[in-house]
């Protein structure tokens, strides 16, 4: 996908959203906005004055004023509406992009028969070979191919997919580039992931979140509190003789209800999607997106996530009396044949130029057991190379009738305490030496976790390594927490035990021994890459298979919140400044005393009303690309946080419309 | 310093020094904790609970506290209502007062339920002692409603999942006889020993010093000042109220006085946090309501203390201050500062005429009134500044990204629709009332020329105070408006009913659903409500949603009067 798409107003886009202000000013589509309800209300009022000024009333002021009224209120809709179409248009163009990448795809049918990508139906069965594009999501149950997802990820590395374990899942749209694959379609026609994320950025499914409700009921709440100003206000005015028109009274109106938050409010919301599926992610649901800003506990697994990969061989230390040299040579025997990462790891710790100088061809292969917790070979000469945990080790060579070296087991002692594994050779029942095998811990991930902890979420390491280990490599690594010799239930307890004491929980998964895991925690994320069960168990799926993207969600969702917020204090504290314009205005002729409240100075009652209404109307396009890219997330703490946010958007608020207004009356008092 | 500020600045201090320790008695009075008053309430209080026939330990729900509420105010105000109007031929009422008229007993009746104490009628000739006396019982009633409903509220607020708040009714009488009782009992007996009367007797006659026969009405006003001022009531005993010198004698009663209209209210918010173990959030509520009260204060005395710019026009000194309206024993300075006092708490007791304020005054009680939660009437404050912590806390949740929270609860749509509703409210009443005096009032002014004293601007603010103050529950009058007519004493009416009884309702309501919800500890990422960002912003919002709501009202009233005399 690609992410130069930055430009905010695209041409295409624009166009696109220009159209959409118009259709969506249908009432219909309008009431579900209170806000802007309203002052679609007023707008048509306003209309009906114009036209009762034409047909000879005097006593609202003139033709001109009210018709410039009326126009600026239209404009209001018209951004508010623009604001939401064009959050829809840049939604809906970015699920284009990965649409396109699947549309009408040929599909090989096991029987030969090559049909269209669109008449899959779940459970069929298609083949794809080298160079074939995937036409569909699905599963593979029979073969292992890799795969080209740069279509879908960006990432241009292929991949590979295998029938069986938690790789096996496939996305339609890729590229097979080697080997061939039978792949089980897993969702109906017009069903996956993809279909329903455009579904829900193009607003046709988008259901309003817990928060985005709250937020409509206070906002609803301030419309009616103005309701009531403006309708009391009349007789007042009465009882004051000073009689207000009705321009005036819309205008007060539709300036003092939070119109700014309430144009820009489902363009936040779309905008959020759109920043996650920019991320590469996939959301069930905006809910989701929202909870991820909430998040108070992070699972991460410790493979793949905050370690490279698997273990790796660091070290080598023979026992007394065996030769470097040597020790090294038993460690290769007994691994050449082992394709295990940490077998495969030794070899090339020791180099390969001493791999292509042995053999072990005739020799007997011993594989790992439970039983004997050993593995090796056994040489065409007969002789008996094993390595394994310490205790294994030493029960072999005890019971031979050798004495197990002290300095080997202290060397296994030290190893352990440093977080490492140790694996203990021996040959024909005499120790060696033994191996040590690290963790590698990305780089990064300290600085990530720090942050994680200052947005004040605990981040959880899961492994299957003794608690010893495990919590050598969490302390490395900077995790809060870890769960060592972790088994997949231990995961589902940890997430229960949390949400038990009123935490969310979050999670990345693949496998399907992940899936009720990932369904039990607040936010779960499932690799694109892994099972489909794990796929349909989470409410994210991440396309970049990347485990630290949880990161990235929890700040998308965070600023989602936060620019609701922002925007909604924003839009009240505006409130100041647009009194101070227009109360003078209404009252300044009937009580010449109150010049005194026009501490602005504007030119006169019409000039100033006019200024506050197109203050009100313009500072929505202004803060339309504020809007779509979200207020930046600081992990500053909160209270830092609303500081910093009350300052810039709440003193900002007040300030701002003082300068506008003023600044307005100045260029509209040159045609007033 | 001049002396008169440093009266009003000594009042505070002595408010200080009593409300923390009074807050830390409270606080144990509500968490059964023993004082050293046990041994004479306990028998007290099982007493009236044998007569009763309630188990004070029954726990009881949200809606079960309201039910209780509920109930005893019903009762009580049939009582109420037959008395007053039967006043005539019942006992004690040694003067021959006369009973009240059908709408005036409404009115009164509800002010008193209702903690307003707005009074159509003076005391001395509209009032038998036994119409005092139920009035005076009233005051107990009502204050000891808001500690109690208050204490479920708090109770509320504790970090369990809980569904039942504690019992309402031993609540009631645990504040009934071991706060109001005995504070009131010590304020009384200062009032007596300053010359306050307290007696059953009917009215007594002076020779005054041209040699003239006066009648001087009396009764037993010492114990009905006492819970006037502390219970948060503000009725008075005598129609003056507080400025008459049999009710509030000299500077000393009017220091004692002017304290008890806050203390409560104070300790209070100092209650929550001995009763919670926040202690920092009390801090930061009470540093809240005090930055409200001192910006109302200043001004008002400052104003006042300045005197009438119309008056100064005219040539005349005043450098005592504006002094019309004004009781010369307490001088500009300290009736400013009563007037702040009692229009920020829902009290409503005066020592001048606010009538006669200058307008920067007369805006300031408004406000003071409007926002009517800087301090505020007993218990009932809390309540009001829980429906604006509950609106700050979800602006900033939302401001720092996280779904807002509460002391570890989730505040949703639900609760939101109820603080809301309850926010709207106060604004409604107020302004939809004067919205219809003024109408009726400009629509035949001729008619209704007996309403207004003052034509103009200082007319629409009589108006608007008179409803302010009904929605408030404060009951204290602007005057000079003829409100013993049926429009005013039933439109009133109705204001102090849904004024009293829905923000108590509202934040019962949220506190009740709050209490049932799971706690969420803690975290870095948690917005923390006891710091000083976080009061700036509850601050904010209730200036914002005050100003708002009235800045055009206030515009037309006192505003103008201030430009048009500058």
């Amino acid at each position: 996908m690609s992410k130069s798409q930055n430009n905010l107003f695209q041409k295409e886009l624009v166009n696109e959203a220009f159209k959409q202000s118009f259709v969506k000013l249908n009432p219909k589509i309008m009431f579900k906005n209170p806000v802007m309800f309203t002052v679609e209300i007023g707008t048509a009022v306003m209309l009906f004055v114009c036209l009762w000024i034409l047909f000879g009333e005097s006593s609202q002021g003139s033709f001109a004023y009210n018709f410039t009224v009326f126009l600026v209120l239209f404009l209001t809709l018209l951004f508010a509406n623009f604001a939401e179409a064009i959050a829809e248009a840049r939604g809906k163009a970015q699920a284009d992009s990965l649409r396109k990448t699947r549309e009408e795809t040929p599909a090989k049918l096991e029987n030969g028969q090559t049909i269209s990508s669109a008449q899959l139906k779940k459970g069929d069965i298609f083949v794809c070979e080298a160079g074939d594009i995937i036409a569909t999501d699905g599963e593979i149950i029979e073969g292992l191919a890799t795969i080209d997802e740069s279509a879908i990820t960006g990432e241009s590395a292929p991949v590979i997919r295998e029938a069986g374990g938690d790789k096996s899942s496939v996305t339609g749209g890729t590229k097979v580039l080697s080997d061939k694959i039978k792949v089980i379609v897993t969702s109906e026609p017009g069903e996956s992931f993809l279909d329903k994320m455009i579904a829900l950025v193009e607003g046709a499914s988008r259901q309003k979140t817990p928060n985005e409700i709250a937020l409509t009921i206070l906002l609803a709440g301030f419309t009616l509190v103005f309701i009531i100003v403006t309708v009391t206000l009349a007789p007042f005015a009465k009882y004051a003789n000073a009689p207000i028109t009705i321009a005036a009274f819309i205008s007060l109106f539709v300036c003092l209800i939070p119109t700014t938050i309430g144009g820009l409010l489902s363009a936040i919301g779309i905008a959020g999607m759109d920043r996650a599926l920019r991320a590469n992610v996939i959301t069930k649901s905006g809910k989701a997106v929202e909870t991820a800003g909430d998040i108070d506990v992070l699972l991460l697994d410790k493979t793949g996530t905050i370690t490279i990969g698997n273990r790796k061989a660091t070290s080598f230390y023979p026992t007394k009396g065996i030769s470097q040299e040597d020790f090294i040579k038993s460690a290769v025997l007994s691994s050449l044949a082992d394709d295990t990462p940490e077998g495969k790891s030794i070899v090339e710790l020791a180099g390969q130029d001493v791999a292509n100088k042995l053999s072990i061809e005739g020799a007997t292969l011993i594989k790992f057991t439970a039983e004997t917790r050993t593995s090796g070979v056994v040489l065409k000469d007969g002789t008996n190379i094993r390595k394994g945990a310490q205790d294994a080790a030493k029960n072999i060579s005890e019971t031979a009738g050798n004495s197990y070296p002290q300095d080997t087991a202290q060397k296994v002692i030290d190893i352990s305490s440093n977080g490492g594994t140790p694996l203990v050779v021996i040959k024909n029942n005499q120790v060696q030496g033994v191996i040590e095998l690290q963790d590698i811990i990305k780089t990064g991930m300290k600085e990530r976790f720090e942050r994680l902890r200052k947005m004040g979420i605990k981040t959880v390491m899961v492994t299957g390594d003794n608690p010893l280990t495990a919590k050598f490599i969490a302390e490395k690594a900077g995790v809060d927490d870890f769960i060592a010799e972790a088994k997949p239930e231990d995961k589902m307890n940890y997430i229960k035990k949390e949400q038990a004491e009123g935490r969310l929980v979050a999670m990345m998964g693949d496998g399907t021994n992940d899936a009720p895991a990932l369904a039990q925690a607040n936010v779960g994320v499932a690799m694109n890459s892994g099972t489909q069960a794990a796929k349909e168990a989470g409410n994210m799926v991440d396309l970049d298979n990347d485990p630290t993207k949880l990161i990235e969600i929890v700040e998308i969702g965070k600023q989602l919140l936060m620019t609701r917020g922002t925007l909604t204090t924003f839009s009240i504290a505006n409130d100041v400044a647009k009194y101070f314009a227009i109360i003078p205005a209404l009252f300044i002729t009937a009580i010449p005393a109150l010049q005194g409240l026009n501490i602005m100075g504007l030119h006169s009652p019409e000039s100033a009303i006019l200024s506050a209404v197109i203050f009100n109307a313009i500072i929505i396009p202004f803060l339309i690309p504020l809007a779509l890219r979200g207020v930046a997330y600081k992990p500053i703490g909160a209270s830092a946080l609303l500081r910093r946010n009350l300052f810039i958007y709440g003193i900002g608020g007040v300030v701002i419309p003082f300068i506008g207004i003023k600044l307005i009356d100045l260029v509209v008092s040159l045609f007033v | 310093m001049n002396s008169e500020l440093l009266g009003i600045i000594f009042m505070y201090g002595l408010v200080m020094l009593l409300a923390i320790p009074l807050g830390r008695y409270i606080g144990k009075i509500f968490n059964y904790e023993s004082t050293w008053l046990d041994k004479v309430f306990n028998p007290i209080d099982k007493l009236f609970f044998k007569i009763g026939g309630i188990n004070p330990t029954k726990e009881m729900n949200w809606k079960q506290h309201l039910v209780a509420l509920l109930t005893i105010n019903i009762v009580w105000f049939v009582i109420s209502i037959l008395v007053l109007t039967n006043m005539v031929w019942l006992p004690l009422n040694p003067d021959g007062n006369p009973s009240m008229s059908g709408d005036l007993a409404f009115n009164t009746t509800v002010s008193f339920i209702t903690n307003t104490n707005l009074q159509h009628y003076s005391g001395e000739s509209g009032l038998s002692y036994l119409g005092q006396l139920t009035l005076m019982l009233w005051q107990f009633i009502s204050a000891g409603c808001g500690m109690a409903i208050c204490a479920a509220v708090f109770m509320a607020m504790k970090e369990k999942t809980s569904a039942t708040l504690g019992n309402f009714y031993s609540f009631f009488v645990r504040s009934c006889t071991r706060v109001l009782l005995p504070l009131s009992f010590v304020v009384a007996i200062i009032l007596v020993m300053n010359g306050t009367p307290m007696t059953f007797e009917g009215k007594d006659t002076i020779t005054t010093l041209e040699g003239n026969e006066q009648n001087v009405s009396r009764g037993p006003v010492a114990a009905f000042v006492a819970i006037k001022q502390l219970g948060t009531n503000g009725g008075g005993f005598y129609g003056p109220n507080s400025a008459n010198p049999m009710e509030n004698p000299n500077y000393l009663t009017n220091i004692v006085e002017n304290i008890s209209i806050v203390l409560i209210p104070i300790a209070m918010v100092f209650a929550l946090g001995f009763i919670l173990k926040r202690k920092k959030l009390s801090w930061t509520i009470y540093s809240v309501m005090t930055l409200g009260f001192l910006v109302l204060l200043i001004p008002a005395v400052i104003s006042e203390m300045n005197g009438n710019p119309a008056i100064s026009n005219m040539g005349i000194s005043q450098n005592m201050g504006s002094m019309e309206g004004k009781e010369v024993r307490f001088g500009a300075a300290a009736s400013a500062n009563w007037a702040t006092y009692t229009t920020v708490t829902s009290n409503g007791s005066v020592n001048a005429m606010h009538d006669s304020m200058t307008p920067i005054a007369g805006m300031t009680t408004l406000l003071g009134m409007m926002i009517n939660c800087f301090y505020g009437g007993v218990g009932v404050g809390f309540l009001n500044f829980y429906i604006f912590i509950i609106l700050g806390v979800f602006i900033s949740g939302l401001m720092v990204g996280r779904t807002p929270e509460f002391l570890g609860k989730k505040i949703e749509a639900k609760e939101m629709k109820i603080a809301m509703f309850i926010a709207l409210l106060h604004p409604f009443l107020i302004l939809v009332g004067t919205a219809l005096a003024s109408h009726l009032y400009a629509s035949d002014s001729e008619a209704l020329s007996g309403w207004l004293a003052n034509p103009g601007y200082h007319g629409f603010s009589e108006m608007l105070y008179e409803f302010t103050s009904s929605s408030a529950n404060n009951g204290s009058g602007f005057e000079g408006l003829g409100d013993n007519t049926p429009f005013w004493n039933i439109a009133t009416g109705v204001v102090m009913l849904f004024a009293r009884y829905l923000p108590i309702i509202g934040p019962v309501a949220i506190a009740g659903m709050l209490a049932q919800k799971q706690y969420i500890p803690e975290s870095n990422g948690t917005l923390k409500t006891d710091t000083s960002t976080f009061g700036l912003m509850v601050f904010a919002v209730i200036f914002i949603v005050a100003a708002l709501s009235f800045f055009p009202a206030l515009t037309l009233g006192p505003i103008a009067e201030y430009f048009s005399a500058k």
